[in-house]
């Protein structure tokens, strides 16, 4: 065991990824050489991971208020009014680096960090999504990360009993070095019971719930603010280990003790453990904390104050009680098999006290460490913008058919059922709709209302432009929402980029919150709740810009819902929006062509809004038969979908040139199945709301028919789209 | 009918199965903790899904000692109704009152997608609302749902009537031996099965096929 009294060496102060001019002001904030557990502390609140130092400018930047926010950042997650006195929880939160390491345990554990963070505010979890990259499917770690870290996701979320209802799963080279695992998880709390974090009062006992502290992960929140290198399997012991049954068990130990009125404040210790969770508390309720950790309860003996202040052990809880509930409290944590210890006191000091066998081994300013963390305004410089790429410099395919079938069949166009079928989609009964759609559904309540939920970003827009790629996730999400008939609520954001210390990684970051706030802005859907996660680099190289965006909707009545499964022959084909022109940066691009470059496809958020909101109107007057939005694969891949969801065909006519036509990314589109009957009235409302319609064909058959262009069955196409993945991963 | 499901810690389709039973029948069933010893005067006992005590034996391995399985087991002789779903029928196979064992599906992975079964026996409680072969469309969700059980044991099922239902056109999940999907005891008061019907109760959960099950327990009851 290391003693708390050892020599503050600069390599120590290294190895705690403490920068000189940090620890120069740790020195002037206490005026003497911090012990070995205090620089542990320092560390761990300091670090990128918990303090936001270099996004913290930017992110306040972001628009965070609307009439339904109750909660905005800052809290374990956003909080929002859903109506009839309930509110939706929800956060999005990575395990990026943890996962690459350890794929199983890296996934599960993030997967029970967010939900951790959901039901700390009193919200009992009801839908989960996740957002996976990962390396090139020929990459040697890829097959091996692909399953630890599904097999995790699910392994968590099933044992929990939360639905998964929707996400993404991309590939990409840039991605070799790091993969990128991004939970959301969100849960339904009464508008009058949300738990936050800010003790208040003065002598009142601080609480220990949950599982027993061990060694695992000390040291995990600084190990998730560094790039990696070569040497990457010697980290393998800062990642946790999940219980899931006993997060169950903190859930409804919880959820019932805050029924009972005894609960202060809570916070779950997820990051930095117990340092992070008693600090927060503390430095927002503008109190001092003593902990003696005599009184934690440990897993193994002789473990020593640093180890016990930087652990990273699951499925554990700080709280602050009202004393007089403290055995009800204790019984309904020993009822579920949960340890349950007062391991200090609240005070009037400001001061963070730590005790340990008889010794104080920490006493430091708990609003300095709280709060007053190193804040970066670090260089950034523009990245250079791409020439567009018109649709006549781009070469038609050899066989339209063929290109079709590419890409609905390979490694970022088939189908994710290999995945999702690892997922519980149907625990707790609600879910309307289960990952395949645009948007996963679930019910709220009795009185048919519903929340709708879904994932998005394009990276290789983001790179090509981070303003206009951050514009892009947030519109595609708004969109995915609104394809469902759901009025978008508010999003919440995991920003997955590089090195910060690099100007132009900085300016990916910038630019991309610049362009997430205009269009959370323009599309009246604030930010709630979000995480960033920086040094996604190995040796040197980064992944692709990865801001991605959580959306939430709501459905007044879910019986106006919209499917993007076609369901009747004779139905007419619309495409609000317009033809596609634009191929730079497209998936057909990319992978028929071989070549990633141009501009992405520019967002127009006030035509965005217009179609969007016109569209909706349309579902909830339930004036559409399916409806679809056109994204990845342009209007071929988006119809592609609809024949094979509804198991019916199609034969549409496209103006030249075809493949800009057919596989153009122009964004703020949707494809629309109407009745014959309808189409006249549709047509002039939209020419009247100033939108863009075109008629493109109708539903018949069974095969997908652009005329002149291509003929493939619905059938053909269906097997092209399930092959791809369970043959990768069975290694065929 | 009076129904009571069993919560175990780490069960989490309790509320699954009471909302079907209420949905069906009209009557909330009774929540009995896994740590009480006795039984509610009711008419059929559920044992629920989920992971009990996180399956870190075998699945259903810990709970099938739980205080209150000795009541379930009691009940069960008295001839009165027991059905165990998903994890409740891994725990009726570790606590001795359906023979046979779940194994680890032959995939290795969890699996959740919707199936065909085809009901076998309709001579029981459970079924009498079933035809003999008609095939419904119920959902799966679990990791442990090989059916496995040796060859006198496959025929004494086969042969009198206690093969309920079966995975039906290829739709085998798990690689289950004869495709059993769920198993009644030698009284037909006892039925365990791997599938959700509880998940397929309302058009706005994709389908009602699974309202039959419930609707043939309940009829039970009004018929007696």
């Amino acid at each position: 065991m290391i003693p708390n009294d050892i020599e503050i060496t600069t390599d120590l102060i290294e190895a705690h990824g403490l920068k000189p001019d940090e620890y120069e002001r740790i020195l002037a904030l206490i005026g003497r050489t911090p012990s070995f557990t205090e620089l542990g502390i320092f560390s761990a609140m300091w670090n990128e991971h918990c303090s936001y130092k270099s996004s913290k400018k930017w992110l306040k930047t972001l628009p965070t208020e609307g009439p339904r926010v109750l909660q905005g950042p800052g809290e374990n997650a956003g909080v929002v009014d859903i109506g009839d006195g309930e509110t939706v929880v929800f956060k999005m939160e990575s395990h990026n680096h943890p996962s690459y390491i350890e794929p199983y345990q890296g996934a599960a554990t993030g997967v029970g960090g967010i939900l951790r963070d959901v039901f700390t505010m009193g919200a009992r979890p009801v839908a989960a999504m996740n957002a996976l990259r990962f390396g090139a499917p020929e990459h040697s770690r890829t097959r091996h990360l692909v399953s630890g870290v599904v097999a995790g996701v699910g392994g968590y979320g099933n044992s929990f009993g939360v639905p998964t209802v929707g996400g993404e799963v991309e590939f990409h080279a840039r991605y070799n070095g790091n993969c990128l695992v991004n939970a959301f998880a969100a849960g339904i709390a009464p508008a009058d019971g949300i738990f936050l974090s800010k003790a208040e009062g003065v002598g009142l006992p601080v609480v220990y719930l949950g599982a027993k502290t061990g060694r695992d992960g000390v040291g995990g929140a600084t190990m998730a603010s560094a790039e990696f290198d070569d040497a990457i399997d010697e980290k393998r012991p800062t990642v946790q280990v999940g219980d899931p049954f006993t997060e169950k068990c903190l859930l409804e130990a919880c959820l019932e003790l805050m029924g009972s009125g005894a609960v202060v404040a809570i916070q779950d210790m997820g990051a930095a453990g117990l340092t992070c969770s008693a600090v927060e508390m503390g430095a927002k309720g503008n109190l001092g904390i003593d902990l003696d950790l005599d009184q934690v309860p440990v897993r193994e003996t002789g473990m020593s104050a640093y180890e016990m202040m930087l652990s990273e052990s699951q499925e554990r809880m700080l709280m602050v009680l009202r004393p007089e509930k403290e055995a009800e409290a204790e019984a309904i944590f020993r009822k579920w098999g949960l340890d349950f210890a007062i391991v200090g006191v609240t005070t009037d000091t400001l001061r963070f006290i730590v005790r340990h066998q008889g010794d104080t081994v920490a006493d430091l300013p708990i609003k300095e460490l709280g709060d007053e963390a190193p804040e970066y305004d670090r260089p950034w410089i523009e990245s250079p913008k791409r020439a567009v790429l018109a649709a006549e410099d781009v070469a038609e395919p050899a066989d339209y058919a063929d290109a079709l079938m590419t890409l609905v069949g390979n490694a970022n166009g088939a189908s994710r059922r290999w995945v999702y079928e690892q997922y519980d989609t149907l625990v707790q009964g609600n879910s309307v709709v289960t990952p395949g759609g645009d948007a996963g559904i679930i019910r709220v309540g009795d009185k048919g209302k519903a929340l709708a939920f879904s994932v998005d970003v394009c990276p290789r827009y983001v790179e090509a432009d981070p303003f206009e790629g951050g514009k892009q996730a947030v519109a595609e999400c708004w969109r995915n929402l609104t394809a469902v008939g759901a009025e978008p609520l508010a999003a919440t954001d995991n920003l997955n980029f590089g090195n910060p210390e690099k100007p132009e990684i900085m300016g990916q970051l910038v630019g991309a919150i610049k362009g997430i706030g205009a269009a959370c802005s323009a599309l009246d859907m604030p930010i709630v709740s979000g995480n960033v996660s920086l040094y996604n680099e190995t040796n040197g190289e980064a992944i692709l810009p990865t801001p991605a965006m959580g959306g939430v909707g709501l459905i007044d009545d879910v019986d106006t819902r919209a499917s993007l499964a076609l369901a009747n022959d004779g139905d007419i084909l619309l495409v609000i929006g317009g033809h596609g022109t634009h191929l730079g940066q497209s998936t057909y691009l990319r992978d028929i062509v071989g070549s990633e470059v141009g501009a992405p496809p520019p967002v127009d958020l006030a035509a965005e809004r217009r179609r969007g909101d016109f569209v909706r109107e349309l579902i909830r007057a339930r004036r559409v038969t399916s409806v679809h939005d056109i994204s990845s694969g342009g209007l071929a891949v988006a119809l592609a979908e609809m024949a094979m969801a509804g198991d019916r065909g199609c034969r549409v006519k496209v103006p030249a040139p075809a493949h800009a036509a057919l596989f153009g990314e122009d964004q703020g589109r949707y494809v629309l199945a109407v009745s014959p009957a309808e189409v006249a009235a549709v047509t002039e409302d939209a020419l009247d709301a100033g939108i863009e319609l075109v008629e493109i064909g109708s539903v018949t058959g069974s095969d997908l028919t652009v005329e002149d262009i291509l003929t493939i069955s619905v059938a053909k196409l269906r097997e092209s789209h399930e092959t791809w993945f369970p043959d990768y991963m069975s290694g065929a | 009918m009076k129904s009571a499901v069993i919560v175990f810690p780490g069960s989490n389709r309790d509320h699954d199965i009471a909302h079907a039973l209420k949905t069906v029948t009209g009557q909330d069933p009774v929540s009995v903790w896994h740590a009480d010893t006795t039984l509610p005067d009711v008419d059929l006992v559920v044992l629920p899904g989920g992971f009990s005590y996180g399956d870190y034996l075998r699945s259903g391995a810990i709970a099938a000692r739980a205080p209150i399985m000795r009541a379930v087991a009691e009940f069960a002789a008295s001839g009165r109704l027991v059905l165990g779903v998903c994890n409740g029928f891994q725990m009726l196979t570790e606590a001795g009152l359906l023979p046979g064992a779940l194994m680890r599906n032959e995939g290795l992975t969890f699996v959740c997608r919707e199936v065909l079964l085809e009901t076998v026996s309709t001579d029981s409680p459970f079924t009498r609302n079933f035809a003999k072969g008609d095939v419904w469309r119920c959902p799966i969700a679990h990791h442990d749902g090989n059916y496995f059980a040796d060859a006198d044991t496959l025929a004494r099922l086969e042969d009198t009537g206690r093969v309920a239902f079966r995975y039906a056109r290829d739709t085998n999940p798990n690689g289950s031996i004869n495709d059993i999907a769920g198993i009644l005891n030698e009284g037909g008061n006892v039925l365990g099965m791997m599938p959700h019907p509880e998940n397929l109760v309302e058009a706005l959960q994709g389908g009602t096929d699974g309202r039959r099950l419930f609707e043939s327990i309940a009829g039970a009851f009004a018929a007696a």
